[in-house]
């Protein structure tokens, strides 16, 4: 249980948010209206994803300076916990759009560059599968990993402030001044965040238990 | 590292080709935009631009890992660090995608009009595209070279890398076009410095990595 107990967190924290985040008044905006209880779903996504994908970066790195296979599982199964965390994340921000702004997809700096990004990690999973060897697969995806987190991230955190944006947290305006005034919401939305970080973190942890799973059974059987 | 270069310079058989490659898309681009008649807009004249210069890009420096021989790469590996490898290749590149980038402007201005009002501007923003475009795709050719199935790779992972130096180029190059004030672009143009400087350090700090397989 000592080791456990982010786990327990997680659960508690996403069951309150999910019950909180339905039920606890929010602040009447127009145009938003009730749709502002995505902000509990949708932004802690991006944040769930920046986390993992910062630690799959720092997996490639211990990977390259110590290699074990451990650390190469442990980094793809980040990545990929992220890729999921951040197709989730533009899926929940698309119906938002639809709601707020009449469309599902608006040419915004914004949308475009997670877009890309997730193009840049879907190499990153093309790059792996076009490889026979083990270890040039493992030396190689972790390079390519710790480039591409370097290239994606000025696209979410840069590229989208320095031009204007229907979405929050462009143009140089940060992104929670204009919501989070309201205390109501700052209660659900910070054990949101957390909560979804917690649980992306054990997601990538049962995949990562379950390949080197796989692993050893298919090492047994060749011996 | 000087020496270093000068063999990369040797090799330059594929710079005639990649000169006429330019030549020819340019010229493509002239031909089917000739049918309509008439001045291109300036943002379509900006995109197409870009464009011809990201395709030869790629192809440019697709050329110089993937041709390189394993016994090459050998010597290369007992004769010299990691390091000057990388920015060997990187400074060539750079260069080669300048000149490239340079007499596809030329072309490109004589057949299809020049509507630039701020030529300095727009061809610091060329230097700086061709620096960022060169320490990418250097790196990534590496990484492709390793691969398989290099070609597709080389296509698959560059162009997301570079669709963010791509947009603020683009950004910069249309101010340039519609004769801008220098400040307009300025923010821009430090990104652009600073997304340059992150991708060289990148590329120089995993190279060793990558040369050691």
């Amino acid at each position: 249980m000592s080791k456990n107990w982010w786990k327990a967190l997680s659960v508690v924290l996403l069951l309150y948010v999910a019950v909180a985040g339905l039920l606890m008044p929010v602040p009447r905006l127009a145009i938003l209206n009730e749709s502002i209880r995505n902000l509990y779903f949708h932004v802690p996504m991006w944040f769930g994803m920046t986390f993992i994908l910062i630690a799959s970066v720092y997996y490639s790195v211990r990977y390259l300076r110590t290699p074990t296979p451990e650390l190469d599982i442990l980094a793809h199964e980040s990545a990929r916990t992220g890729i999921l965390m951040g197709v989730v994340g533009l899926a929940t921000g698309s119906i938002w759009a639809k709601y707020t702004w009449g469309a599902w997809w608006t040419n915004d700096p914004k949308l475009n560059g997670a877009a890309i990004a997730m193009l840049i990690y879907g190499a990153y999973l093309v790059l792996r599968s076009s490889f026979t060897d083990e270890q040039q697969r493992a030396r190689i995806s972790a390079i390519y990993n710790i480039f591409a987190f370097a290239t994606a991230m000025p696209l979410f955190y840069i590229l989208p402030r320095l031009t204007d944006s229907l979405h929050p947290g462009a143009g140089g305006n940060p992104a929670f001044a204009k919501y989070d005034l309201d205390s109501d919401m700052r209660m659900v939305f910070y054990p949101a965040v957390i909560g979804w970080t917690l649980l992306a973190f054990w997601l990538a942890q049962l995949a990562s238990r379950v390949s080197l799973l796989k692993q050893k059974v298919y090492e047994k059987q060749l011996a | 590292m000087q020496k270093d270069f000068r063999l990369e310079w040797r090799q330059r058989a594929a710079l005639n080709g990649m000169l006429l490659y330019v030549g020819s898309t340019v010229f493509v681009c002239y031909l089917s935009f000739s049918l309509r008649g008439g001045q291109l807009p300036a943002p379509a004249w900006n995109a197409l631009f870009w464009i011809v210069l990201l395709f030869s890009a790629v192809n440019a420096v697709a050329k110089g890992f993937l041709q390189e021989s394993r016994g090459r790469m050998l010597y290369y590996y007992t004769v010299v660090r990691p390091q000057a490898v990388i920015l060997a290749k990187i400074g060539y590149n750079a260069l080669l995608l300048l000149g490239l980038a340079l007499v596809a402007f030329g072309l490109y201005a004589v057949v299809l009009g020049n509507p630039v009002q701020n030529v300095p501007l727009f061809v610091g923003n060329v230097v700086l595209g061709a620096v960022g475009f060169a320490s990418t795709l250097t790196l990534v050719s590496g990484i492709a070279a390793k691969a398989t199935n290099s070609s597709t790779l080389m296509a698959v992972l560059g162009f997301p890398l570079m669709v963010p130096m791509l947009l603020l180029l683009i950004k910069v190059s249309k101010n340039a076009l519609d004769g801008l004030e220098f400040d307009a672009s300025q923010s821009s143009l430090l990104t652009l410095v600073a997304l340059n400087m992150i991708v060289g350090a990148v590329s120089y700090l995993l190279f060793p990595f990558l040369w050691r397989s």
